[in-house]
């Protein structure tokens, strides 16, 4: 696994966009962004009516996600490019989702939806339309998916990185600053995670940083020992693990997607607060 | 809630809120689709949006200092915010043509 093979810029998408056997999708923290102009051909997925449980707190199962991606017309063998706003939060988000169903062949576009506005490039409002097909997914591979206890028996154990901003790390924040500040019920960080926001290793225009940059932003993870990251909702920290896991090919990292609205809401558990 | 809200100017009650909100503009016109990054009193990265069709952004943001970070077509400009809370700080930032 190198960088190639996961991560592809602006100019390789715009080359690939009418090729039947790549699919672009678009996830946003805002899904109504995809309507007021989109990648030609690419479909939309909504990370949070979509590839989440309605009723219970949790990811769709293996079939709902096999009829979810059927009904949107991705193939088993088709090339997946995920993109979207907020420096691709989201769509890093669905990239570990995607590779936690086993999905074969997926990439993030480096830079998502900003660096493709930036460039000043095309979008469109056509809609798009695909043939439904028969697809079938993995079972979850949770060997990139960290749960609650897991995180718990991590502290002081294994690497825990929190990658949300400071002032949430400190506690002075219960949510990044563009949203109101309310979920988890404390404020602060799990005890012995180390701080390393996922920003760092971003560039301004929202592509990743190269790998030497990663390495060195990542300098004091013990890599000798397993690794979770985790942010407040599971969307930040899959940009981190794209980092870590997809860039720098660390293979013991998982993603806490329950993270600090599971984790600051739990009776009993430690918190560590600095402000 | 973890959609971002629409951006739009907050008027008088902001409760405990520190709001810093505000108008992106290129020559004189509100500017939309222009990204807005707030960075803390050391630089470091704390949210971003992407400014509204008339060229509005907003944060919920702490008390203190922060620096925000325009990015449009072919430019970067920074300007400098302080935070109150209970209160909604109103910036212009005028991108260069």
């Amino acid at each position: 696994m190198s960088r190639q093979d996961v991560l592809v810029d602006a100019d390789w998408a715009q080359a690939h966009l009418t090729d039947p056997k790549v699919v672009f999708v678009e996830v946003d923290e805002d899904v109504s962004a995809y309507d007021t102009g989109h990648l030609a051909g690419a479909v939309r997925l909504d990370w949070k009516t979509e590839l989440q449980d309605q009723v219970r707190r949790d990811f769709v199962s293996k079939e709902q996600f096999e009829e979810l991606l059927s009904q949107k017309g991705i193939g088993n063998d088709d090339t997946v490019v995920l993109y979207g706003g907020n420096n691709n939060w989201f769509a890093a988000y669905a990239y570990w989702y995607f590779t936690l169903y086993g999905h074969a062949d997926v990439k993030l576009l480096d830079g998502g939806r900003k660096k493709w506005e930036l460039d000043g490039r095309e979008l469109t409002t056509a809609e798009t339309t695909r043939d439904k097909t028969s697809y079938t997914a993995q079972e979850q591979d949770t060997s990139i998916r960290a749960f609650r206890d897991e995180t718990i028996a991590a502290i002081g154990v294994k690497n825990l990185i929190d990658v949300r901003s400071p002032d949430e790390f400190s506690g002075k924040l219960l949510a990044p600053a563009h949203l109101p500040q309310e979920q988890s019920q404390r404020a602060g960080h799990i005890p012995t995670a180390i701080s390393v926001p996922w920003s760092k290793a971003a560039n301004d225009d929202g592509t990743f940083k190269s790998d030497e940059e990663l390495r060195e932003l990542y300098k004091d993870l013990d890599t000798s020992k397993e690794t979770i990251a985790y942010c407040r909702i599971g969307e930040r920290s899959s940009h981190t693990w794209f980092a870590l896991h997809e860039l720098l090919g660390e293979s013991s990292v998982k993603n806490y997607d329950g993270s600090w609205t599971e984790y600051g809401s739990l009776v009993g558990v430690p918190v560590e607060k600095d402000v | 809630m973890c959609g971002a809200p629409a951006q739009e100017l907050l008027s008088s009650d902001v409760g405990d809120e520190a709001v810093v909100q505000g108008i992106v503009s290129r020559g004189g016109l509100p500017l939309a689709g222009a990204y807005v990054r707030l960075l803390d009193g050391s630089g470091e990265f704390t949210a971003e949006v992407r400014t509204s069709d008339n060229g509005v952004f907003r944060f919920f943001a702490a008390p203190g200092n922060w620096t925000l970070r325009t990015l449009a077509q072919g430019a970067s400009v920074d300007t400098s915010v302080s935070a109150v809370r209970g209160e909604a700080v109103i910036a212009a930032v005028d991108v260069p043509a």
